[in-house]
């Protein structure tokens, strides 16, 4: 049974587990799917700062921190039980095109993960080790990834009024043109930046 | 007097609430039934699967990000597109069959209003999306994973959100 866990799964099974996402949040209480709300919540509970936005009553939103909560533990049972350790099965064009940018796919540079355990994950399973590194948290490459990266995410979902979840998943199965207009723009932007200006970027930094 | 003009401010920051709120893709389903906080982990339960999910998917690479974006691969569509059926056929089917909640509450679903922020903010997030190689549920299973980068995406998308909320009245909407 595990083993088959740790396989990588197919597109269908992860799909459809997360769509089945949606009915379950109605059914057990009658919530929205959303993620990038539990931004605004953490916002209103640390530091409402006497602004509207943030000045409203949380607890009846803490359903969805438990909800982020519980995505946070299921990535750490991922890594710690059901990680194949594999590098992604990704086209050999991607590669190549990322290579050609200096980001390097075949990096096989073990970082331990935990520290105090024996268990080892390659970074470069999932996120390129040249720029996801605890070593560029305070450059400019850091900088820009990071903390530009982090900020757009956050300013741009409460900006949007949702994010993949909210929108494009919940907004779409209840046929709403307004998640349809945000998710076609939330493609525009990563097109934009994946094929303009990210090469610019790390031509700039690498 | 002290006390009325307390009152008008709580009145005023409910109506601040509702308007804010109507505005925003987030829970509008104010339940009349009150639960232990407990029950809120159920919702606990549900995260930890989606989390799983959000890994074993590999919807939290950064590698699947850049290929679907560059259009290389099917994957990232195949998972959002497979996710969006599953979830327009379960919405249909609660609104046809009139399913209740556990509680026995009417499920309701509120319709989203089109503002000027879904373009803008969309477009902002897109390109957030595009460099950091995540969407907001996929970063807290990211730091999960053991990712220590992620945490500081996190807490400067947390950022992202207040200047949002400071600024809100000046934006175009």
């Amino acid at each position: 049974m595990i083993e088959i866990l740790q396989k990588p799964w197919p597109w269908y099974l992860s799909g459809l587990l997360i769509g089945l996402t949606v009915p379950t949040l109605l059914i057990i209480g009658n919530k929205n799917f959303g993620i990038s709300s539990s931004l605004r919540h953490i916002c209103a509970v640390c530091l409402p700062a006497n602004i509207p936005f943030f000045n409203y009553n949380w607890r009846k939103e803490i359903w969805n921190l438990f909800f982020v909560a519980g995505v946070t533990i299921g990535g750490f049972i991922t890594g710690q039980f059901l990680s194949s350790n594999e590098p992604i099965d990704l086209n050999p064009k991607t590669i190549a095109a990322l290579e050609a940018q200096g980001i390097d796919y075949t990096d096989k540079t073990e970082y331990t993960v935990h520290s105090g355990s024996d268990h080892k994950l390659k970074y470069d399973v999932l996120m390129p080790s040249a720029i996801f590194n605890t070593d560029t948290i305070f450059t400019l490459t850091g900088f820009i990834f990071f903390v530009v990266g982090g900020f757009m995410i956050g300013f741009g979902t409460r900006y949007a009024g949702g994010c993949t979840s909210g929108h494009a998943i919940m907004g779409l199965s209840n046929l709403q043109w307004p998640s349809l207009v945000a998710t076609c723009c939330f493609m525009a932007g990563g097109i934009l930046m994946v094929n303009f200006i990210l090469p610019a970027i790390l031509k700039a930094i690498l | 007097m002290e006390t009325n003009s307390k009152k008008s401010a709580s009145v005023e920051n409910n109506n601040t609430d509702f308007e804010v709120r109507s505005l925003d893709a987030q829970c509008l389903n104010e339940s009349e039934l009150v639960h232990p906080w407990w029950h809120n982990f159920k919702y606990l339960v549900v995260g930890i699967i989606f989390g799983i999910v959000f890994i074993k998917g590999e919807i939290v690479s950064w590698f699947r990000i850049q290929e679907m974006f560059r259009f290389e691969s099917f994957h990232m569509y195949g998972v959002i597109g497979t996710a969006v059926i599953v979830g327009l056929i379960s919405v249909q089917l609660i609104k046809r069959l009139g399913l209740k909640t556990i509680y026995g509450e009417p499920i309701i679903l509120h319709d989203k209003k089109f503002n000027k922020g879904q373009i803008i903010g969309g477009l902002i997030f897109g390109l957030g999306w595009g460099i950091t190689g995540a969407c907001p549920g996929p970063l807290f299973a990211q730091i999960g994973y053991g990712f220590v980068t992620a945490i500081i995406t996190l807490i400067s998308a947390i950022g992202g959100t207040w200047v949002y909320g400071l600024l809100r009245d000046k934006l175009p909407h």
